[in-house]
């Protein structure tokens, strides 16, 4: 069973479908003990950072997914989940993230050059990084298969984490993990096959 | 690097497809639910529904039907129709859209855009504009096309920008079913001043329209059509597979 954190951020109506889809039993839920019983988590988000790092302490979610991360079990967190991820963000100011995986979330902004709209919306291809094997996560996926992002800021500092990137201007993190831990920057559930394969390999993991 | 984005159209209707359809294969073209289905199967990159069911009755089937498709489906949903209030956003959100477009209710109420963006995040909120050359100004036009509101669009588009929307769907009545090819006079002058994906509408006949679009208007994002995906004039894989040939990048 599959838990997608409740914590007061997003919608979540299109991430439980597509785990139904897929045939794997999913829940949204802030029940500690589901939680704790569950196979896998994924730590879903939209919106600001500061407000949904506030809301997941507040919630007491931090405590709880930092918890079962340590203890080994599969972790996805996708979009602004996956950006809560990391040591610190800088959108509007410096707030604490989770800190389970290394690095910083940075504006895309200084990087990405003029001329390109920010945020980056839409379909773009992931590249995986030569030097490393693939990632289980992307093992249905192919090189250049186009998923779908919705972000104004994105994951730097953290390169060795890096397991999938794609070209904006720029080349940014498209996907990150370290450990059990893993990340997506676009949204596995509105990428189509390509995404429904991201979370088949995830349910796999 | 990003791609272009191919968008159809669907006006839904006391539950059903309004304009027949006319595709093979599938059992029931007037379902908006099987015809989510196969857009989404077959290449679409994103899909607009609209609500043109005035009726309350109206409105709680559409919502049963948009949760049905959003349920099948796996690529972006965007919804429109009698969008007045941020409640609006909230009831087709909570059914699985993930972007809202606004039109009249806007034009009524210009601070609904910032509710929401503010609410929702500006990615959520989608602008949809439907302007009529009058006088040889662009003039933005509310209720479907049907009331001019004198209001000047490149102006009402700025503010529309400046509240928080977040994409732009440009609607041009001039050339809306037509079909001799996207109104680019009145997309450049829109690309000129948005600072966010602009997604053109309005007089798609055939496959080279598109690449005409995308070659002239590097600015525009994306290309939304309705009668032509419908009625099969024009197929999706096809059209993608010739924008790519023409040097076009898209998600194939």
């Amino acid at each position: 069973m599959t838990a997608i954190i409740d914590y007061g951020v997003g919608n979540l109506f299109s991430l439980c479908s597509s785990f139904s889809f897929i045939g794997e039993d999913a829940v949204i839920t802030n029940d500690v003990s589901v939680i704790r019983k569950s196979d896998r988590l994924v730590l879903p988000g939209v919106g600001a950072f500061k407000d949904a790092a506030d809301k997941l302490r507040e919630s007491g979610m931090a405590e709880v997914v930092r918890a079962e991360a340590a203890s080994g079990k599969p972790l996805l967190g996708i979009c602004l989940g996956m950006q809560l991820l990391f040591d610190k963000s800088f959108e509007y100011g410096e707030h604490e993230g989770l800190g389970l995986i290394s690095g910083n979330v940075v504006s895309i902004a200084p990087v990405i050059g003029s001329g390109l709209k920010i945020p980056q919306i839409g379909w773009n291809a992931l590249h995986f990084p030569k030097d490393r094997p693939k990632h289980p996560v992307f093992k249905y996926v192919a090189e250049n298969e186009h998923v779908y992002f919705v972000h104004s800021y994105y994951a730097a500092d953290c390169e060795s984490s890096v397991i999938a990137t794609t070209e904006y201007g720029a080349e940014l993190t498209a996907a990150a993990a370290s450990c059990n831990v893993c990340g997506t920057q676009f949204h596995p559930e509105k990428s189509g096959k390509t995404g429904l394969n991201i979370l088949r390999a995830f349910c796999e993991m | 690097m990003i791609t272009k984005r191919i968008i159809p159209c669907l006006d839904v209707r006391d539950g059903r497809v309004v304009k027949g359809v006319n595709f093979l294969g599938l059992s029931d073209v007037s379902s908006p639910v099987s015809l989510a289905r196969f857009y989404s199967d077959n290449g679409a990159d994103e899909l607009v529904f609209y609500d043109i069911t005035a009726s309350a009755e109206g409105r709680a089937l559409f919502t049963d039907i948009l949760k049905e498709v959003a349920s099948t489906i796996f690529i972006p949903l965007t919804v429109g129709g009698g969008i007045n209030t941020v409640a609006d956003f909230d009831r087709v959100l909570k059914c699985g859209a993930d972007k809202v477009s606004v039109n009249s209710g806007a034009i009524r109420n210009p601070r609904l855009i910032e509710e929401a963006a503010k609410k929702y995040g500006d990615q959520c909120v989608v602008l949809s504009v439907d302007i009529k050359r009058v006088d040889d100004r662009f003039r933005v036009f509310a209720k479907g096309g049907r009331e001019d509101t004198k209001m000047d669009a490149l102006e009402w588009i700025k503010c529309g920008l400046a509240m928080g929307a977040g994409e732009l769907v440009i609607n041009s009545i001039d050339t809306d079913g037509v079909k001799n090819g996207f109104d680019l006079e009145m997309l450049e002058a829109v690309c000129k001043i948005s600072d966010v994906p602009v997604i053109a509408s309005g007089g798609a006949g055939n496959m080279e329209h598109f690449t005409k679009l995308f070659k002239a208007l590097p600015g525009v994002d994306a290309g939304l059509a309705a009668s032509i995906f419908h009625f099969g004039e024009v197929s999706i894989p096809e059209l993608k597979q010739k924008l790519y040939d023409d040097g076009i990048n898209v998600r194939l």
